[in-house]
């Protein structure tokens, strides 16, 4: 199982828990996880990626296993560990505000 | 019993706040969508138990929140908001060409016959419609098509579109405000739309007399006499007694004509109130005491009301959509501060008292009137 932890505010807007587990087949890929992570949770999708584009939001990040993937292509292997659920994949806020 | 409910949109969350007719005792629901901007909350008034709200986050996009229990449940709805067509361009700050481009709802008017319909004002500044109770939008893109939504520009706060008032006599007879185009109404419905800004008179344009460039900031009617229109532009309170055609200034003795909400009496139609803001540089009450001022001839004259809210050291702000008027015989006004207070006058203005004082910056209040 794929884990994948979200901030605050997609938590607030699907009622979960920091940490959600998912299900992904291989290859693991950062759009892999987005698809099914809004195909189980219908009210995320738009906010973590634009509807039409599916580029990125600009306020958000893509970490793990201390590791900005947020510049890589949506396609991108995940490291091992993230694919084997040891690693969580990180959508992050960004910070903002003072 | 008769009671009202109070909605009310904070930069953090939504609250939903309710009392008995009396209006002085008051249960505080919320926060709904914490940490989210809740840029407006507004009910219907044929089914006062569906509500709509505008969820919005810098980081996250738009959300689309309607409940069917009077704000105790919510479920997300629709919120592709899609411009019809390819869209154009407007003119952006630096006067260059620049492409429509959605980013946030701002105004939520349900409509008057069915629950399932309701309106969006949206920026960049287009009006949209639901017809299944915010499942899906489409955009009435007359109203972008104007000939001349190429020469619309922002204003500091983005080209939003944050006023749509409906007739209650006439349904098919819209208006909208947008901030920095103007005033637009259609009487077909949202087909088609002509520009309402004949009289305003605006210095910091080039042409102080254009067609198209006011910075309005909010426009209200009385349910009686709709072709009556109260406008508060960046500068200047404004009235059209005939739904638009033309406009006069009623500013009168006002400390500043400078300020955002203005709302009608529900049973005086003459009566009317504002809340005076400094300046456009400076956007808290003059001289840090917070009044509402109120007409009741309808303009021009007005008189400070003050019992009740803070009279020294106040530099708070009263943004447009925050403040409501219920329809109890006694009739309610309330509005909703940039420090997070939220203010109830029981009695049309002569005593107020705050419902809470220690929310989140508050950018929306609405009242609905519960029998």
């Amino acid at each position: 199982m794929i884990r994948v932890e979200l901030p605050v505010g997609l938590r607030v807007l699907a009622n979960l828990d920091r940490e959600v587990t998912l299900d992904v087949p291989p290859p693991v890929t950062p759009r892999a996880i987005l698809d099914a992570l809004e195909g189980r949770y219908p009210v995320l999708k738009g906010a973590i990626r634009d509807f039409i584009t599916e580029r990125r939001r600009p306020l958000v990040r893509f970490y793990a296993c201390k590791q900005d993937l947020s510049h890589e292509p949506l396609d991108t292997l995940l490291p091992d560990a993230v694919a084997r659920g040891e690693e969580p994949f990180l959508v992050i806020g960004a910070i903002a505000g003072g | 019993m008769s009671g009202v409910r109070v909605l009310v949109g904070t930069r953090k969350g939504a609250f939903v706040l309710t009392a008995d007719g009396k209006r002085d005792s008051w249960k505080v629901d919320g926060p709904f969508f914490a940490g989210w901007e809740m840029y407006h909350v507004k009910g219907s008034s044929v089914d006062p138990n569906r509500i709509y709200a505008s969820q919005s986050s810098g980081w996250f996009g738009q959300q689309v929140q309607r409940s069917n229990d009077g704000g105790k449940t919510w479920e997300p709805m629709g919120k592709e908001f899609r411009y019809d067509g390819t869209p154009g361009t407007h003119q952006w700050y630096d006067g260059t060409p620049h492409p429509w481009e959605f980013k946030r709802v701002w105004h939520f008017e349900p409509g008057l016959d069915n629950p399932d319909h309701v309106y969006a004002g949206i920026e960049d500044a287009a009006i949209f419609e639901s017809k299944d109770g915010g499942a899906s939008w489409t955009e009435l893109p007359g109203l972008r098509d104007h000939r001349t939504g190429p020469q619309w520009s922002p204003g500091a706060g983005g080209m939003c579109l944050h006023t749509i008032v409906i007739d209650p006599k006439n349904h098919k007879r819209l208006y909208v405000a947008i901030s920095a185009a103007g005033a637009f109404r259609s009487d077909d419905g949202g087909k088609s739309w002509k520009t309402i800004t004949k009289g305003l008179n605006s210095r910091y344009i080039p042409d102080p007399t254009a067609e198209v460039g006011h910075c309005v900031h909010r426009i209200a009617l009385h349910q009686s006499r709709p072709d009556v229109l109260f406008m508060q532009k960046h500068w200047d309170v404004m009235r059209s007694d005939n739904a638009g055609d033309q406009w006069h200034e009623i500013s009168g003795n006002l400390p500043t004509d400078f300020g955002f909400v203005i709302d009608v009496h529900a049973h005086e139609p003459e009566t009317v109130f504002v809340v005076p803001i400094t300046s456009d540089q400076e956007h808290f009450p003059p001289e840090g005491k917070l009044r509402v001022f109120r007409s009741k001839s309808g303009g021009n004259e007005w008189e400070p009301l003050t019992k009740g809210l803070p009279q020294k050291d106040c530099y708070v702000n009263v943004l447009r959509d925050a403040m409501a008027i219920d329809s109890l015989d006694e009739c309610g006004v309330y509005f909703g501060t940039t420090g997070g207070q939220v203010y109830c006058s029981a009695n049309a203005g002569d005593t107020w008292a705050p419902i809470v004082r220690d929310l989140p910056a508050v950018l929306s209040v609405e009242v609905q009137t519960l029998t």
